[in-house]
């Protein structure tokens, strides 16, 4: 049978987050990233983000994305996953944000389609903007396939990230695996006691039918998950063990980064 | 000896539909009890209110001679030692394993308890090694199989080394040889010193785990006595649903009897 829309878009998110968890392979691999302390990945790329959003300058921040590239390549993460997984779609995303930049930014004009100039201005400011959604979702991109998320977790709450915070974005974690499993299994349920095609209202139906009933599953989710966490002693502070160590590499791989990141601010001010 | 649990008149109901109704019994420090029944029975309810996860509507429920109420454990002073000396196994293992890896898992309970960071290690990896899951230390829960999952549930559990372990249908689920395994590993688990009070609907499991068996029916005890009184009891066991009359033939001969259902083949 024809899956609908919604059906179609849930399965396809199910597929997108198994092969979210599945990437933690990469994490696992031996690389610069992998090598280093995931406090000083964590700061490091966040300073290298923070550097890109700084940046006025295309040059600087077309130096900060091949900073990237390189930093890829050495820990052993695929350009082409990052090309499809990041590139293609930031590209289509800031593409339809940036394309007005084009035409209504004034400046000198470089072409025209009928009434409609296209400045030199205009161009900069799309590509500039294009390039920087580009470079800081590599670095964020690049922080979570070398590190697993257990330890970016860790890390986050190193850096002194409310323990509620952290405690929410596991939970988010650990059950959106089960949720979207069981919003899969309740499609070809439906599936396989459906015969024909459905019109598209009954289709809407039985949509909002499965979004109430999935939403029924989480609360009451929610709430065992609460029962077993108060079992075993929560009082409503989470605790967390961390047991990370600095080494003189991962003060030295930190010093780089925020060299990186001030040279990119100073050069791009 | 003063009794672990005592209840007393207890009833309970989930928005007006009761699950246990006038309800009084109590078990020893030591014991191991099974508490059997059909689905509904309200064996998971009572489990809950021994835990102190839920509280009765009607009539007293204390543990060592004090009262299990929200509002006693609302205090640090009696909260912390009693999470220390009960532990739940949940039925389902995805809602007892919330936790980004199973060393995280396991090590949960000994970080709320606030214990120092070097005896939270070691305690963790003694109980991963005793419950044959030290391998998956830093798996995430999702990836593990039915088995596996309740093996860290209880590893999760007993890192505390609790006095009374209360397990929710612990081998449910569970394929043949996964059954004995967890069975195997709640009688290595100290057994013989430790209180046990398993829920369970498989009566093919009562005499390995238990010493004392509560027949739960309606919410009510229905019948008590030892795994053979009870499971040689086949107008009880028909009463409570825990068995049904089951009619085949032998060389053409028709003729029925109790039924129970297990993974292994029964004799005629």
């Amino acid at each position: 049978m024809k899956r609908g829309f919604l059906e179609a878009t849930t399965l396809g998110f199910a597929r997108a987050v198994t092969r979210a968890m599945l990437s933690e392979q990469t994490a696992r691999q031996r690389g610069l990233l992998q090598s280093l302390d995931p406090r000083v990945r964590a700061v490091g790329l966040f300073m290298l983000v923070l550097a890109v959003t700084f940046s006025r300058k295309i040059t600087v921040v077309a130096g900060l994305f091949a900073l990237a590239l390189a930093i890829a390549v050495l820990s052993r993460v695929r350009i082409s996953t990052l090309a499809t997984r990041v590139w293609l779609v930031v590209l289509a995303f800031t593409g339809v944000i940036a394309l007005p930049a084009i035409f209504v930014t004034p400046g000198n004009p470089v072409a025209a389609l009928g009434s409609v100039t296209i400045t030199e201005q205009g161009l900069r400011t799309a590509a500039l903007l294009i390039l920087r959604v580009e470079t800081a979702v590599t670095f964020t991109t690049l922080l979570v396939l070398c590190t697993p998320w257990t330890h970016v977790l860790k890390a986050l709450r190193a850096l002194r990230l409310p323990k509620e915070a952290i405690a929410m974005m596991a939970m988010t974690h650990r059950y959106v695996f089960l949720l979207v499993e069981t919003t899969s299994q309740m499609f070809e349920s439906r599936r396989s006691r459906t015969v024909g095609i459905l019109r598209p209202e009954q289709q809407r139906h039985m949509a909002a039918r499965t979004a109430g009933v999935l939403l029924s599953k989480s609360v009451s989710l929610s709430n065992e998950v609460y029962l077993a966490m108060q079992s075993r002693g929560f009082r409503g502070e989470v605790q967390i063990l961390s047991d990370f160590h600095m080494t003189m590499w991962d003060y030295c791989g930190l010093l780089m980064f925020l060299l990186a990141g001030g040279i990119a601010v100073w050069m791009g001010r | 000896m003063p009794p672990l649990f005592e209840l007393r008149d207890v009833s309970f109901d989930y928005d007006g539909v009761p699950a246990l109704r006038g309800l009084s019994l109590q078990m020893m420090a030591g014991e191991r009890v099974a508490l059997v029944g059909a689905n509904g029975s309200g064996k998971s309810t009572l489990l809950r209110l021994l835990d102190g996860l839920c509280f009765a509507s009607r009539g007293t429920v204390s543990f060592d001679g004090q009262p299990l109420t929200a509002e006693h454990l609302a205090d640090d002073r009696f909260a912390f030692p009693f999470r220390r000396r009960v532990a739940l196994v949940f039925q389902n293992p995805d809602v007892q394993l919330f936790n980004p890896t199973v060393f995280d898992e396991v090590a949960f309970a000994p970080l709320q308890l606030q214990w120092p960071k070097e005896t939270v290690l070691a305690k963790v990896t003694e109980a991963l090694d005793l419950m044959g899951v030290a391998h998956l230390r830093e798996r995430p829960p999702y990836r593990l199989s039915g088995g596996e999952k309740k093996r860290v549930a209880l590893a999760s559990v007993i890192v505390t080394d609790p006095e009374v372990l209360l397990l929710d249908e612990p081998t449910a689920t569970l394929d043949p040889r996964s059954q004995s395994q967890v069975i195997d590993l709640i009688h290595e688990w100290k057994g013989s010193s430790k209180t046990v009070i398993t829920a369970t609907h498989q009566l093919e499991t009562v005499a390995d785990i238990a010493d004392r068996v509560l027949v739960l029916e309606t919410g009510g005890v229905a019948a008590s006595g030892t795994p053979q009184e009870v499971l040689s009891n086949h107008d009880l066991l028909l009463r409570a649903n825990l068995v049904h009359a089951h009619q085949h033939s032998h060389g053409g001969v028709v003729h029925s009897h109790p039924h129970i259902h297990s993974h292994s083949e029964h004799e005629h």
